[in-house]
């Protein structure tokens, strides 16, 4: 835990007025009132329930929808600093695909002996039958969420990288159209880049990847797990503004070497699927069999050429957490050059040595689960009790493979809104970067997660985490 | 459009449809009780809301408070007022791709909003305020679909569930009652039979039109004729069918492709259109509601395989 000011707070630097991304919106903040700016809050709180903005929490109620808080407090990134993270994050995802074909062909990477064969062949996030497979237009992650955290004034570090279905887009851009409802005049006085023309942007960047035979109408459709799935919002919002069909599993089925819908005229050929189901789900003919969420045969179609599904499936080996400590060396492998953004140093628990100094430093280190998700099955050394400690102990003794460690960052602060005041809390950054044949896209800012409670660490939603509206400056005078 | 999102709209309007009926179905029971004590209309209020046996189930006894409460909120009811609201909010986030954001807001606030109010049982003092949100509530989403939405296939199917709920509603608001409409068993002007006729033309919200169009002159007869064939009338039931035909044949022309159903609705809107209130009673009246409730059922099921709502 922190008392805040061994922080690098983004706001005010180390304590010396606010610093120069800052200024505009703190010369503004000073003229408001707490009590109009609290009145403010709760009115975003309505316009989140209102507009549905919720998320269905596993094994609960229908009943219990909840909302990921919202702070109207944004957090600002000057045009240098996001320009030096848009290098850093497009190295980045060409590393991973040029990563994902080479690992299903060739596997160069592991003839030069750059990473350990078992951490592929032993993997299960590793797809033994997308071998051999080449994804429409070579793409194997068309949309990629990397999670970034910060230090410092210059040090900004990669937690990790999503590419799966990276999830939150839809409240980044539900958090900038509740910021400017509520303050339309603060934008006229800092000028902003906007995120709004994502949902275009993904649009346009799936419809570059068609199949070979692709139909007339080039169609593009969600897939979700369906209506009591999490991110069921996120789904139903970004086929709205995509301006295409939300489709389940069973509105989908095999014809004639094409996935087609059940429409009110009859089935319909489509093209490109942004699926939201796992792969393991996708498919119950050559994945899980008991999945009733996919779509029988769909991975046949999907070899033979017929459909493209985004992201691409078993592109979970690239954001697998064991194969994390080794971005350093598949980014140079790939693109020739050092990787701009900086992995976070990582003891991979597997080996002995690693392992034995983790142990001997549990209670500073976080210790994280090679599979988990979500801050799930993970341990803060410095917030856990002797009793949790002793708990992880035995299990990093029992099964080391299973976990990687990492030094305890001090993960910079941005204020929130509290009934007191401004007050700082630890925030990571999750910015969205579309990938085509037309090239890698990635809109100016993305998701800022918040820890709200005092000190934590800790920002995902499963565990008290909120987001803020991130801005990126136009440019900086 | 998705076959899947043809049948979550129609469901949707459908279900906002039966809530804002068995609102009124309770107003016009409330209000009754209040002016007649001892007349006993709760159980013909449960029987056309098709709710007798769900309730029979739950109560031994007919009680005022337990029905209202049965109607207006009871989970186990599926068609109370809170569990249509429900499944019409289930069935909008279901198809929320097709909707406006004002109509689905709309509807999430109704729903927000009376799960609050609905909480906890309504005192009978609180009641007519609820009912009358209930009112308001449906205007609201009625007035964001005419605003704000296109008129296509989604317009369509919303508005084949409103009138295909309605025709089903008011023909059987008809047919629980249609014994006190019979020439042989009416004594013109004796109370119990004003009671029976008030309970009809209020259950439609009808009470006030029928009297400005009638002069105040309440006879069975009138009474069938404004329900059935009065064309001025939105709930009767020549109303909704020939509302019916027009959103099939819309299909129709989007679509350019005719089904089972157009022939049906054609069928069932012609028969309104030329038939008379003489010649029902004379065929006999329950008769001819029996057969029409089991068209429109007929019509439903037909509109749901030629949309392929399901697989």
């Amino acid at each position: 835990m922190s008392d805040g000011s061994d922080f690098f707070d983004e706001l005010s630097g180390h304590g010396t007025g606010p610093r120069a991304p800052y200024r505009a919106y703190a010369s503004w903040f000073d003229g408001e009132d707490l009590k109009g700016l609290r009145k403010k809050s709760s009115e975003a709180e309505h316009f989140f329930r209102r507009t549905g903005i919720t998320f269905n929490v596993y094994g609960q109620a229908e009943a219990d929808e909840r909302l990921i808080p919202f702070d109207i407090v944004p957090r600002i990134l000057s045009a240098k600093e996001w320009a030096r993270l848009t290098k850093g994050i497009e190295q980045r995802v060409r590393a991973i695909n040029a990563f994902l074909h080479d690992i299903y062909h060739r596997q160069e990477i592991l003839r030069a002996g750059r990473i350990p064969v078992d951490l592929i062949a032993r993997n299960e996030a590793f797809l033994p039958q997308m071998i051999g497979v080449s994804p429409p237009g070579g793409i194997y992650t068309h949309i990629v969420g990397i999670d970034l955290v910060r230090t410092g004034e210059n040090d900004f570090f990669v937690l990790e990288d999503n590419a799966r279905t990276p999830s939150g887009v839809s409240y980044m851009l539900e958090n900038r159209e509740t910021m400017l409802q509520m303050f339309p005049e603060l934008f006229s006085k800092v000028k902003v880049r906007p995120v709004s023309n994502y949902p275009a942007m993904l649009h346009r960047s799936l419809g570059a990847c068609m199949p070979v035979n692709a139909s007339r109408d080039e169609t593009v459709a969600v897939l979700t797990p369906g209506i009591h799935n999490s991110a069921y919002f996120e789904h139903a919002f970004l086929a709205d503004n995509m301006g295409v069909e939300l489709v389940e599993g069973s509105d989908l089925r095999v014809k004639g070497g094409k996935i087609c819908m059940r429409t009110t005229q009859g089935y319909r050929p489509v093209d490109v699927i942004y699926r939201r189901v796992d792969d393991e789900f996708l498919d119950p003919m050559n994945f899980n069999p008991d999945s009733l969420l996919g779509v029988p045969g769909i991975f046949d179609v999907y070899r033979a050429g017929g459909i493209t599904i985004a992201n691409a499936p078993g592109t979970g080996i690239a954001d697998d957490k064991a194969i994390y400590s080794y971005m350093p060396d598949i980014v140079e492998f790939y693109t020739g050059e050092k990787a701009i953004l900086q992995n976070v140093p990582t003891w991979r628990c597997s080996d002995p040595d690693a392992l034995a100094h983790v142990l001997d430093n549990l209670s500073e280190l976080v210790v994280k689960e090679v599979h988990g998700s979500g801050g799930y099955g993970m341990l803060v050394g410095p917030a856990a009790s002797k009793k949790e400690l002793a708990a992880f102990r035995a299990k990093l003794e029992t099964k080391p493979g299973n976990y990687i460690a990492q030094p305890t960052l001090a993960l910079s602060t941005v204020p929130i809104l509290t009934k007191a005041g401004l007050a700082p809390r630890h925030v990571d950054l999750r910015p969205f970067a579309l990938f085509s044949p037309r090239g890698v896209e990635i809109t100016p800012g993305g998701l800022t997660r918040v820890a709200l409670k005092k000190g934590s660490l800790v920002v995902n939603s499963s565990q008290g985490g909120g987001t803020k509206d991130t801005w990126v400056l136009e440019d900086d005078d | 459009m998705l076959g899947k999102t043809a049948g979550g709209l129609f469901w949707m309007f459908r279900y906002l449809e039966r809530s804002e009926n068995t609102a009124r179905l309770i107003e016009a029971g409330f209000r009754i009780a209040l002016t007649r004590p001892g007349g006993g209309e709760w159980q013909s209020v449960l029987q056309t809301a098709a709710a007798r046996s769900a309730y029979e189930a739950k109560y031994e006894q007919v009680d005022a408070a337990q029905v209202v409460d049965f109607l207006l909120r009871d989970k186990d009811n599926p068609s109370s007022v809170l569990s249509s609201i429900a499944t019409a909010r289930q069935n909008a986030r279901l198809v929320r791709t097709a909707l406006t954001r004002e109509v689905w807001e709309a509807v999430n606030d109704t729903y927000m909003l009376l799960k609050t109010r609905l909480a906890r049982p309504v005192p009978d003092r609180d009641l007519p305020e609820v009912l009358a949100l209930i009112r308001q509530q449906s205007a609201l989403v009625r007035g964001t679909l005419h605003g704000s939405m296109l008129r296509n296939d989604v317009f369509d199917f919303s508005r084949l569930g409103t009138f295909l709920e309605r025709a089903d509603n008011t023909a059987r608001i008809l047919d629980v009652k249609y014994y006190v409409l019979l020439p042989s068993v009416t004594q013109v002007g004796s109370s119990l039979d004003n009671v029976q006729w008030e309970t009809i033309l209020r259950s439609v919200a009808g009470m006030r039109s029928y009297n400005w169009l009638h002069k105040g002159q309440i006879t069975p007869m009138g009474i069938a004729d404004f329900l059935i064939f009065d064309p001025r009338m939105p709930r009767s039931l020549k109303f909704a069918m020939s509302k019916i035909r027009t959103n099939l044949d819309m299909l129709e022309r989007e679509y350019a492709d005719r089904h089972a159903c157009h022939e049906t609705a054609e069928r069932l809107d012609r028969q309104l259109q030329t038939g008379t209130v003489e010649a029902v009673f004379e065929d006999g009246l329950h008769e001819f509601l029996t057969s029409f409730l089991s068209e429109t059922a007929q019509l439903g099921s037909e509109i749901e395989a030629n949309y392929r709502f399901h697989g």
